[in-house]
């Protein structure tokens, strides 16, 4: 159930922001420091998101083999390579490290 | 698809750029990108999501980030208002890209709602690089409709293909969540402020993670963007003084 209101919410959000800048008049969205914000924000939240799910386990922080897959994935990024191969890199590394270390 | 070409080929107005160029770089987009279901689909099922829950994010929200931001919430056992905060946050960005593909696509107000789904990253990058307004049109209409069958059927794909796999995490594919963040946020970190906003909520998320209720680190950590655009403002306000200071 918690699941349900998390999706509904969620889907209702990204909709209206989306819905909004179509609809919304340029000037309300157009000041330079409301652009840098929305600029800004995703920058900052992608940036937490990664390093928790890479390092959180419940409220602890763990380093293991998924460390070894992100840091694999920032190499596959630093060689440009397409978005598929950098998950998958990522995902392998990991894997492989789990097998091995049991 | 050579007869969908071909049409397009024939119609084509003898414009800077035809319609079946148009149509083949928006279907690299979208089919590319649509493949990436799959990894959402994995991620989800593996998050602890069921099959129609996992199939309703990619119809009702499409936005990758905010998808696999919400699943990744849910699993670390967030408040669900907590983990829509996140997600819809992350969707903010779409409110601007309607902004620019409003004035490129001139859509009639009547068109707006059914064209507002397909408001993503992906979508804007290939209509924003078209010469004209018709070509806008064809790539917006393309990578939007490829973009949003492939998600959906790739993600019921992963979403059952993780459930035939079991445990998911042997499999590594808890990985793939910050792997994909991380791709999505490496072509951002372009200027100095980029990478300190980055630094900045890297240290409160995980700083934070102890102490605070699942889902709700990541919220004050999103708090590093206006803070930078805080400390940036008074900076350019001010005399060279604190130069020195910013490279730092």
């Amino acid at each position: 159930m918690n699941f349900w209101i998390a999706i509904g919410a969620t889907a209702v959000g990204c909709y209206v922001v989306k819905l909004a800048g179509l609809l919304v008049p340029a000037g309300v969205l157009e000041r330079p420091v409301v652009r840098r914000l929305a600029a800004l924000l995703p920058v900052a939240l992608l940036a937490a998101l990664t390093a928790q799910q890479t390092f959180a386990d419940g409220h602890a922080l763990v380093l293991d083999a998924r460390a070894a897959g992100l840091g694999a994935a920032a190499v596959a990024l630093l060689l440009r390579a397409p978005f598929l191969v950098v998950v998958g890199v990522a995902v392998v590394v990991t894997a492989g490290l789990r097998a091995v270390t049991g | 698809m050579a007869h969908q070409t071909a049409l397009a080929d024939i119609r084509g107005d003898g414009g800077p750029k035809a319609d079946s160029a148009v149509v083949r770089d928006a279907l690299g987009v979208g089919v590319a990108v649509g493949l990436s279901g799959f990894a959402f689909g994995v991620t989800s099922a593996g998050s602890g999501l069921g099959l129609l829950q996992t199939c309703a994010l990619s119809l009702l929200v499409f936005t990758g980030a905010s998808q696999f931001a919400l699943v990744g919430a849910l699993a670390a056992g967030g408040n669900p208002l907590t983990a829509a905060a996140g997600a819809f946050f992350l969707g903010v960005r779409n409110a601007f890209y309607g902004l620019r593909l409003s004035q490129v696509l001139a859509l009639p107000r009547a068109v707006r709602p059914f064209a507002a789904q397909w408001v993503i990253d992906e979508t804007t990058a290939v209509t924003l690089a078209q010469p004209t307004r018709r070509a806008a049109r064809i790539g917006f209409t393309v990578t939007g409709l490829s973009l949003y069958v492939l998600w959906n059927l790739t993600t019921l794909l992963g979403a059952l293909g993780a459930k035939a796999v079991g445990n998911t995490d042997a499999w590594g594919l808890d990985a793939a969540g910050p792997a994909v963040f991380l791709a999505l946020l490496a072509p951002m970190l372009k200027t100095t402020t980029d990478r300190a906003v980055a630094a900045v909520a890297v240290l409160l998320g995980l700083g934070l993670l102890p102490v605070l209720p699942a889902g709700v680190p990541v919220l004050v950590a999103a708090l590093a963007a206006p803070a930078a655009l805080f400390v940036s403002g008074r900076r350019s306000g001010r005399t060279r003084d604190d130069a020195p200071e910013e490279t730092r």
